[in-house]
């Protein structure tokens, strides 16, 4: 008996969506194992973890709050690997977008008209993540030097470079040592949505899903896009130009991450500090490949890692066990994806068959 | 079906196949095919393409398996599991795509694989052994090389060497003679005959007639993934053979009015370009194709066709030279400027460059014609207007698509190539050029593709024909290139071509040289 | 003078042996034709793994083994997405990466002894000490060589076998041959499938023992990120290497001497922010991923093997 992959006729349309819900089960079930081993009821923190992310109003609320720079820069890679162009870079734009952001704030109150400074602060955060993305695009588009490691390491150099502001020139004289910058004027401030932590950046990033989707499905420039990704030979011989794609799609995927910096800057700490890092650029690769690139889907999927996130918070409060548990289970996700992959366009075929001499039997 | 074991009493079959069936989703490409190979003799393997006969000798050698049947090695059943299984045998392969390592050299593709080698192979020796096959089937070959240095003829020899090397006895040559000139294809000939001599035996993949003629004692023609005969090549005729394969009577002769050559589209004036690897790929070409003509490009395989093609529609810049389209400046521009200038191009990789498989087909059918009004308008996709442009044209091509929708990768590879011709000659406005547009293809449709070529021609546009079918070039082009090394050896009329000539053009022998040269034979 | 230099070389060296060890695992899996990118998170996972074992059992070399076993499995589930799934190798690395720096992080906050609140931050636990070689160790400047701990001592024979391994064996051949072209590979009698599981594995063995470097001989103990970005460095380094492990220390050794330069400074009151100093390896490989980039492309050589990210599969019809 042996198991054969047998092409499909064609791609088989349960199987895009029993994938990516199937491996949300197995990913729970692979965690349920990984509790088991370190002495923990994963029933109970299951629970926990679901009620902490959606067990009242308040709750969903900061699952939102987690969901919102998910679906920013999730969008925004979405973007690049459209084209199959790999920015894990997300976080350093994210990490722009809310440097430059603070930087307009504390510098530009004196010439800015206060109606006018958060908008500003808002642009030029989209305008910071853009350029740091723009480096590697345009390093890729004209060298060829590969996007995955620049945009990585540029990460560091980012992060790195927010801490000297915040722990250095732009800390806060009056702050008692505390590593950040003065507090905004609250003109300053995104708005927030009735009392909860979630801020306006959710309908930014609902109405960007919604634009990306047109682009991305209706619009020449997506068509062209999408023919990159699927086949660089082909748009080179179809007269695309792509050094020039790369280029303007890496800096729209920038500009969604550095807006979802500048949203976190603005909207929930309300200053440049530590912590404005915390890894949502990464998790944007999973809110992105498991919606399959989808915009809208995006969205939702970014809902789900945002509770997860929340849902760890709330176990290492309750039941004293790491936060991290929820990034385990994120990372997690991807591999039973992955793997079902093959299912959308292979079947398995099992095939017997009686057995004949072994070679080595018969050997002349 | 003829039954030749009556004949063969005498000798045992050192290979027999019994019932060998092979199913792919959707074809069955072997359906219950039976073959029996004698020591010392070639047999042919006849079939059009898509007939089974790859499939049946990936078989052989372990690459596929079979669904059922059985195979026996000297008189013994075995199950062959892997390619290693099948050397063992003594049954070795040589693909119609070299299986070799481009960056390694002659010796190390020789050897590698071997299970038996120590662990620490002694290349000297290695080189030695190689030097002494090579003169004693005359081989001519320096293991030293890389293969990426090497002629495409001489990876052939690389590929020969490698067999013997191993100590095959089953030799299963796939259209060997595809890449090598007709002179080139005679010498073949002759190391095949010593190595019978030696009691080998061969099997040889072919679908011409001409070649089963002069290499083999037996030839079998496979149909559909059937056996439709079995012959002794000394009784029966190209004729019958011909008849046998495609199941009816061909050799069709396209009709073919005489040209009315118009103003230059094409002109091409002492190009330099370089291939991938910054070597030089053409030297000092110089072409003119006008509008009413088909420009026939002959020559083997990587003498600089992919280079001259890419140089045409701008994908390749070249170093020195002159492109001129309708005797406007168009050197060293962008794919977009060629494509807007007028030229159409249908690549030599279908499925790499031509399409973009995971896309629709009607995506497919719209990627040249997406930029413009009313497809789209203001940067803004129309589908249903695409869908029905799409629709026209699988209707005017008669594409065989399940849906519009569906993605193209999974229609077979003569569909793949009506779309692209589809495409490319809906949206031609002037300059067709078109990169063995026919290979690969069943004869149906062949003549297909042959008929819209000729028809853009006597609608006025320019063809430039890369091809490696001399049969297909003297048929349906004006005029026939000859590129060798990455110069043009000669220029002329269709009509006036040989045979002969063109291949010693082909051979390297300028065509203001072909009357001194000496005749071979 | 030659006193600085030597140890300057010395702190060179004992920085890189992760990166070496990392760099020549990831250039046998890449040999092979699989592109892992998961490293960061296999050296985070065989960090924490071959701390938590030697705290718990007194021994470095258990815990070197749980360093291998962890790099191997996890090597093991990228070979089976990459090579039997078929997926894309990118994306299966990256969550190689996020999977493993996530459960290393869980488990540096819950293997830890019940009096730290189970942290493993913070402990101390047997390590790899320097072993210095009288005599050997007094020789101006070379004698930094002969001061390093085990674990270095052991590249400098792992280097020059994988070398001639790679180059000089009939399996180094084979190993060559299916990434650079698997359907030749395949045709020639060489099991793609098996090579390909084989190298990976090897490979996220020896990044796992890079890992394990940093907490049992170079830190020594666990912190939070402890790699510090050290798994993408390796990811240029090979592309530096040209895929030949003898070129592999070089690299390595190019930033193990950036971390001692940083040494230096910060001991010497330097006025540049630590920041900046910290960001000079990451900068330093993308100015190295340029340079080689632009060289390749001048000189038309491409040293990567020919199908590496791609998948291979046979039966395709």
């Amino acid at each position: 008996m042996r198991f054969v992959f047998e092409k499909r006729q064609s791609v088989s349309r349960q199987a895009l969506v029993l994938v990516p819900v199937g491996s949300f089960f197995v990913s729970l079930l692979l965690g349920a194992v990984l509790l088991l081993a370190s002495k923990v009821n994963p029933l109970t923190t299951y629970a926990a973890m679901a009620h902490g992310a959606f067990g009242s109003w308040y709750n969903f609320s900061e699952t939102l709050v987690k969901a919102i720079p998910l679906m920013l820069t999730g969008l925004g890679v979405s973007i690049a690997f459209r084209m199959r162009f790999w920015n894990i870079g997300a976080e350093g734009q994210l990490v722009w977008g809310g440097v430059a952001a603070a930087w307009v704030i504390i510098f530009l109150a004196d010439v800015i008209p206060p109606w006018l400074l958060l908008p500003v602060a808002l642009l030029l955060g989209v305008v910071g993540g853009a350029l740091w993305a723009g480096g590697p695009a345009v390093l890729k588009a004209t060298l060829g030097v590969d996007e995955t490691l620049t945009t990585l390491l540029l990460n560091y150099v980012a992060i790195l470079f927010s801490q000297y502001l915040y722990y250095g020139p732009w800390r806060d004289p009056e702050g008692y040592g505390f590593p950040g910058t003065v507090q905004f004027p609250q003109f300053a401030w995104l708005p927030r949505l009735g009392g909860t932590r979630a801020h306006v950046g959710l309908i930014f990033a609902i109405v960007a899903a919604a634009l990306l989707w047109f682009v991305l499905n209706r619009t020449r420039w997506g068509f062209e896009l999408k023919i990159i990704g699927e086949n660089q030979t082909a748009a080179r011989y179809l007269g695309i130009n792509i050094a020039r794609h790369i280029v303007w799609a890496m800096l729209l995927s920038g500009a969604l991450s550095g807006l979802a910096g500048a949203c976190e800057v603005t909207g929930i700490s309300r200053r440049l500090q530590q912590g404005l890092s915390l890894g949502y650029g990464y998790t944007a690769i999973i809110v992105a490949w498991l919606a399959q690139l989808n915009p809208i889907a995006v969205l939702f999927v970014a809902i789900l890692m945002g509770a997860l996130l929340v849902g760890g918070d709330q176990v290492q409060m309750m039941m004293g066990l790491p936060a991290s548990v929820g990034i385990v289970l994120q990372g997690m996700l991807l591999f039973p994806m992955l793997a079902g992959g093959l299912f959308t366009e292979y079947r398995l075929r099992i095939i017997r068959a009686e057995k004949a001499a072994p070679v080595a039997e018969v050997q002349p | 079906m003829n039954e030749p074991e009556a004949e063969n009493t005498l000798k045992n079959p050192i290979l027999e196949m019994r019932g060998i069936v092979k199913q792919f989703p959707g074809i069955l490409a072997n359906d219950h095919v039976d073959l029996e190979l004698y020591p010392g003799e070639v047999l042919s393997l006849l079939g059009e393409n898509g007939a089974g006969k790859s499939t049946l000798m990936n078989c052989l050698v372990g690459l596929y398996r079979p669904d059922e049947g059985e195979i026996y090695v000297r008189g013994q059943r075995v199950d062959i599991h892997s390619p290693k299984d099948a050397a063992a045998l003594g049954i070795g392969m040589i693909h119609q795509n070299f299986k070799l390592v481009q960056t390694m050299t002659v010796a190390e593709n020789i050897i590698l694989g071997i299970g038996a080698l120590p662990f620490v192979p002694d290349m000297d020796a290695v080189s030695r052994r190689i030097r002494e096959l090579s003169a004693r089937y005359s081989l001519q070959v320096d293991p030293q090389a890389y293969i990426w240095q090497l002629s495409v003829g001489e990876q052939q020899r690389v590929e020969i060497l490698k067999l013997i090397y191993r100590g095959a006895e089953i030799l299963i040559l796939d259209e060997p003679t595809a890449v090598l000139t007709p002179q080139e294809s005679h010498e073949l000939a002759g190391v095949i005959k010593v190595m019978m001599a030696e009691g080998k035996s061969a099997i040889f993949i072919t679908h011409k007639m001409e070649e089963v003629m002069e290499f083999s004692d037996w030839v079998r023609v496979l149909q559909h993934g059937r056996l439709v005969a079995v012959k002794r090549t000394a009784e029966t005729s190209p004729q019958e053979l011909a008849r046998l394969m495609v199941g009816r009577e061909v050799l069709f002769r396209l009709e073919k009015r005489a040209g009315t050559p118009g103003e230059t589209l094409l002109e091409l004036r002492d190009i330099h370009a370089e291939d991938d690897k910054g070597l030089p790929a053409l030297r000092g070409v110089s072409l003119a194709l006008h509008g009413g003509e088909i420009l026939g490009i002959a020559g083997v395989a990587g003498n600089g066709q992919r280079e001259l093609t890419e140089v045409v529609t701008g994908l390749r810049k070249v170093r020195q030279g002159r492109v001129l389209v309708r005797g406007e400046e168009q050197t060293n521009r962008s794919p977009l400027t060629m494509i807007k200038a007028g030229i159409s191009h249908i690549p030599a990789d279908r499925i790499g460059m031509g399409v973009v498989g995971d896309m629709a087909v009607s995506d497919n059918l719209v990627m040249k014609g997406y930029r413009e009004a009313p497809l789209v308008e203001k940067g803004v996709l129309r589908p249903r207007r695409i869908l029905k442009y799409a629709r026209r044209l699988i209707e005017t091509f008669r594409i065989a698509t399940p849906t519009p929708q569906t993605r193209i990768k999974f229609l077979s590879g003569g569909n793949i190539q009506k779309a692209i011709l589809a495409r490319e000659i809906s949206a031609c406005e002037g300059l067709l050029v078109a990169a063995y547009p026919s290979r690969g293809l069943d004869v149906g449709a062949t003549e297909t593709v042959r008929k819209m070529l000729l028809e853009q021609r006597d609608k006025g546009m320019g063809v430039l024909l890369i091809s490696e079918d001399l049969e297909e070039l003297l048929t349906i082009a004006d005029q026939i290139a000859v590129l060798f090394e990455g110069a043009v050896m000669g220029v002329c009329p269709a009509q006036e071509a040989d045979i002969e000539s063109l291949g010693l053009m082909m051979a390297g022998v300028r065509q203001t040289e072909l009357a001194s040269a000496p005749a071979i034979a | 003078m030659i006193a600085l230099i030597t140890s300057v070389l010395a702190i060179t060296l004992r920085a890189g042996t992760s990166l070496i060890y990392a760099t020549v695992g990831e250039i046998y899996t890449e040999r092979s034709g699989i592109l892992n990118l998961g490293l960061e998170g296999m050296m985070l996972l065989g960090a924490v793994t071959s701390f938590a074992t030697a705290y718990y059992t007194g021994s470095t070399w258990r815990g070197l083994l749980a360093a291998l076993a962890v790099g191997g499995l996890l090597a093991a589930l990228h070979a089976f997405i990459s090579v039997t799934m078929r997926a894309n190798q990118v994306v299966s690395g990256l969550s190689i990466t996020l999977f493993g720096s996530g459960l290393a992080s869980f488990l540096g906050q819950r293997l830890g002894p019940e009096s730290n609140n189970y942290y493993l931050v913070g402990m101390s636990g047997p390590r790899f000490s320097p072993l210095v070689i009288p005599g050997l160790s007094q020789l101006p400047i070379l004698g930094a060589l002969f001061e390093q701990d085990i674990l270095t001592y052991f590249l400098y024979i792992l280097l020059p076998l994988s070398w001639f391994y790679l180059y000089k064996t009939r399996n180094g051949l084979d190993l060559r041959a299916v990434g650079e072209n698997p359907q030749t590979a395949d045709a020639m009698g060489i099991n793609v499938v098996k090579t390909r599981y084989l190298y990976t594995i090897l490979g996220g063995m020896l990044v796992g023992l890079g890992g394990a470097h940093l907490s049992l001989a170079y830190t020594p103990g666990w912190t939070e990120n402890i790699t510090g970005g050290r798994g993408w460095i390796v990811i240029a380094l090979v592309i530096f290497a040209m895929w030949n492990p003898s070129r592999a220390a070089l690299g390595a050794i190019l930033f193990g001497g950036i971390n001692a330069v940083q040494f230096r400074l910060q001991a010497a009151g330097t006025t540049v922010p630590a920041e900046f100093l910290n960001m000079l390896p990451y900068l330093m490989t993308i100015f190295v991923l340029i340079v080689m980039t632009w060289w390749e492309a001048l000189s038309k050589r491409i040293g990567a093997p020919a199908a590496l990210g791609k998948s291979y599969m046979r039966e395709e019809k």
